[in-house]
């Protein structure tokens, strides 16, 4: 009977509900921006608000491609190559900064509208701050994974932080793939 | 509290938290005025400034009590203990007022706050049930009226989402032979996060109070006072809690069952639990959404509801209601595990179509997430939207039909004793019974347009979450109370408690249905005295009176038996569940020292020969 029982205490083990645990708080928070969705389709049907295109597909490309990167340290990790991996968590770390600049330092500017402007300007704002309220989250998750990798302490066989962390910011950018859309290209253009 | 044990009062981490919280209100307003000032805004209004300000404290407090202090020793790259233990410098009674990463003693705490919250709410509805009692306003004034009835729903809830977090909390791992959640210290979290949540709520009352009741519909909540952002935030932080716990019970019931515990050998509560959990994990986040939403269309313009400024107030009740029926259901779920869970203990029968009534809880949420609409009929939103959700809420019947079927089933025939757990456990099935049957006309649109937002409504609803919760919840206190406690409860006074509890309800909730079906609006302060419902009023309100009485009778039955209660037997009602078999009280890790298998299934009571689990410690006292 013995034999049989799984050791609960290993680390294996343990990674296996940390897992199963991150993956249930995804789905959790998908709701939110599934919520979000709903309503910018629900107020705002058919029409999208008057945004930078040039300046939109520069941030989509930048989180897009600081996913690649997080992806390379991630891998390099598991394979033990400290090196690697710091390199793509902080270069992971310094898109992540760069597209939050983009989206609330320019963006947000440049808009010609503010929040209280209609059902596009509450919804665009709503949506692209609470997108970029789980960016900056990430952002500070990569720092705190950054410095605890330069102090050695994640090995190819234990770095759940990081596996953490790359899983939380794909997720991340998952969101905006959905949301790029929903605001900068489906429908016509409105004020 | 009991300064003579010679505990340092500022050691417990509730007083910290608290101190913490107001400290960092404090700062976090300051912070905010300074923010204004620095971009040209003038440095005092009211709501931006108290709102950030409150946000921050809640977020002190959980500094302050030490929910962050491990995950800090992890963001730094340090170790902390794998196993936790009680600190050994506090006294027996002070670990309840700190942070535990033990599921039981966040269990206890769980239930205290659970049954402190429901006093409080119990005394708003007293309130307002005496000021209701006769027609003319006689001394409440109509703000006050509104806010009470608001608090009375508001709180309730939080009542009843604390009092599941102790079921859940303290008996999942011991049923599924755990030595702790999967993660105790989102557990303990998710516990603390209520304590400011709570605070919050209530310190609406200070803050103008609000008069949209607890369902907060905008336009009416996007002008009330200063006080609904103080709801709108602590509903906010409370249901943060029923994420992360929800999430806990899921990881854990998945990943921690003992040896042999395949899905289909758990007990029904744990698959209730489960069912629960699915919802509060995943629709939480739309009210929440919602909530947010109104707080941010009063803070910065933003015009969601606003339909002077493209927005839609239809839009909040369709996100909101996609919580809040669900939450119906996250209420009443465990209750009904709960029900199944104690009745074949005391029928001394197997519980009859085991499959059938763990997937019924299943079922029951699925749909549920599919009916949210049939509170909106009149509402406005689209008439083709009408009939499909009457048709998707009369579906909810069918798996609750299940579950009455097989209760009725378990009990025939059975060898059935009358002690007080059995009692409340028959009375939520004969409550329950009430509020089920009272549902389906308001699903029928054609019903439902004359029964919406009447007394018929008050009266279904209180008669579901009475037998959904209210009963089971107290079934489950009595039935546990030995095993926790180590002592048994007076048996006089528990019985007492519900041949008071269970006719007065009757006759509360049939009195407002009755007057509901005449025409008494809810949530109004004052009635025609032409109407004659001052007599229906009256009854109701002494009903309500008996209510509280019992519920006294119970707080003082519970104290005095922990204080000097006789010392109950392991496993005074002979159940073949695994923590009974275990020592009182059960040992800080659970089944550490008492390992177990499951052999068999969970509900064979009264056959030959089939044991549910074999524990190789306990055969030698047994």
């Amino acid at each position: 009977m013995a034999a049989s029982v799984v050791d609960r205490t290993s680390y294996k083990y343990k990674l296996g509900t940390n897992r199963l645990g991150l993956w249930l708080f995804i789905l959790s928070d998908a709701f939110v921006f599934g919520g979000l969705l709903v309503s910018r389709f629900y107020l705002m049907g058919n029409t999208r608000p008057h945004l930078e295109q040039t300046l939109g597909l520069v941030v989509t490309a930048i989180l897009l491609v600081s996913s690649f990167f997080m992806n390379r340290a991630e891998t390099a990790m598991a394979h033990g190559d400290q090196k690697t991996f710091l390199q793509g968590t902080l270069i992971t770390l310094v898109l992540g900064v760069v597209f939050l600049v983009g989206v609330v330092g320019v963006e947000w500017q440049l808009a010609p509208f503010g929040p209280g402007d209609g059902a596009h300007g509450a919804m665009f704002y709503m949506m692209t701050g609470m997108h970029a309220f789980h960016v900056l989250t990430g952002v500070i998750f990569l720092w705190i994974v950054y410095r605890n990798g330069r102090k050695g302490l994640y090995t190819a066989e234990k770095h759940w932080a990081v596996e953490a962390c790359a899983t939380y910011w794909h997720f991340i950018d998952v969101v905006w793939i959905f949301f790029y859309p929903a605001l900068y290209l489906i429908g016509t253009v409105v004020g | 509290m009991n300064e003579k044990k010679k505990v340092n009062f500022l050691t417990l981490g509730l007083v910290r938290g608290i101190i913490f919280q107001v400290v960092g209100a404090l700062l976090g307003m300051g912070f905010t005025m300074l923010i204004r000032i620095l971009i040209g805004l003038p440095a005092w209004n009211a709501e931006p400034v108290w709102v950030s300000g409150m946000f921050v404290g809640v977020i002190a407090f959980l500094i302050g009590v030490g929910a962050f202090s491990d995950w800090f020793k992890w963001a730094k790259g340090e170790e902390t203990s794998d196993h936790h233990s009680a600190d050994p410098s506090l006294p027996g009674w002070a670990k309840y007022y700190s942070i535990s990463f033990d599921h039981k003693v966040i269990g206890i705490q769980y239930g205290i706050t659970s049954i402190l919250v429901l006093g409080l709410a119990g005394t708003f509805a007293l309130i307002f049930r005496t000021e209701l009692a006769a027609a003319k306003m006689q001394f409440l004034d109509l703000g006050t009226f509104n806010s009470l009835i608001g608090l009375h729903g508001i709180v309730m809830i939080a009542a009843i989402l604390l009092g599941i977090g102790a079921m859940s909390n303290y008996l999942v791992p011991l049923m599924i032979g755990a030595s702790d959640m999967a993660f105790p210290r989102l557990n303990a979290f998710a516990f603390w996060i209520n304590v400011p949540g709570a605070l919050l709520v209530v310190s609406s009352l200070f803050f103008g109070g609000f008069d949209t009741g607890w369902t907060a519909y905008p336009p009416l909540s996007a002008r009330a006072p200063l006080g609904m952002q103080m709801f709108f935030l602590g509903v906010y932080v409370i249901g943060l809690s029923s994420i992360l716990g929800s999430l806990n019970i899921i990881v854990t019931t998945i990943r921690m069952r003992a040896p042999g515990m395949n899905y289909f050998r758990m007990p029904i509560f744990v698959w209730a639990s489960v069912a629960t959990s699915i919802i509060g994990l995943t629709a939480t986040q739309f009210i929440a959404l919602s909530f947010q939403m109104v707080m941010f269309q009063r803070l910065l313009g933003m015009g969601f509801f606003d339909p002077g400024n493209g927005g839609n107030v239809i839009l909040f009740q369709h996100l909101f209601w996609f919580y809040s029926h669900p939450a119906v259901y996250v209420f009443i779920l465990p209750g009904l595990g709960m029900i199944s869970e104690i009745l074949p203990v005391f029928s001394r029968k197997p519980l009859f179509g085991y499959k059938w009534i763990a997937l019924s809880s299943m079922a029951i949420a699925l749909v549920g997430f599919f009916v949210w609409a049939h509170h909106m009929f009149t509402s406005g939103m689209a008439e083709y939207l009408r009939v499909p959700f009457m048709y998707s809420t009369m579906l909810v019947a069918v798996p609750t039909g299940v579950k009455f079927f097989s209760w009725t089933g378990t009990l025939w025939r059975g060898k059935i004793s009358f002690p007080t757990p059995m009692l409340f456990t028959l009375g939520a099935i004969s409550v329950f019974l009430l509020g089920g049957l009272t549902g389906p006309p308001n699903a029928t649109v054609a019903t439902d347009l004359h029964l919406h937002d009447t007394y018929w409504i008050v009266g279904h609803f209180h008669a579901t979450m009475f037998g959904g919760f209210m009963f089971p919840f107290f079934a489950a206190i009595y039935y546990w109370f030995p095993k926790i406690t180590g002592k048994m409860y007076n048996e006089a006074a528990g019985k007492w408690h519900f041949w008071l509890m269970f006719p007065a309800f009757y006759v509360q909730s049939l009195g407002q249905m009755r007057i509901g079906l005449l025409g008494m609006r809810r949530r109004i302060a004052d009635y025609d005295p032409a109407l004659n419902f001052d007599f229906s009023h009256l009854i109701i309100t002494i009903a309500g009176f008996v209510i509280f009485t019992s519920v006294v009778i119970f707080v003082v039955n519970i104290w005095r038996s922990v204080k000097r209660g006789e010392v109950a037997a392991s496993n005074p009602w002979n159940s073949r569940s695994p923590e009974w078999l275990l020592p009182t009280p059960i040992p800080e890790h659970n089944y550490a020292d008492h390992p177990f298998e499951v052999v068999g299934e969970p509900y064979d009571y009264g056959l030959e020969d089939a044991p549910y689990i074999k524990m190789p410690s306990a055969s030698a006292t047994d």
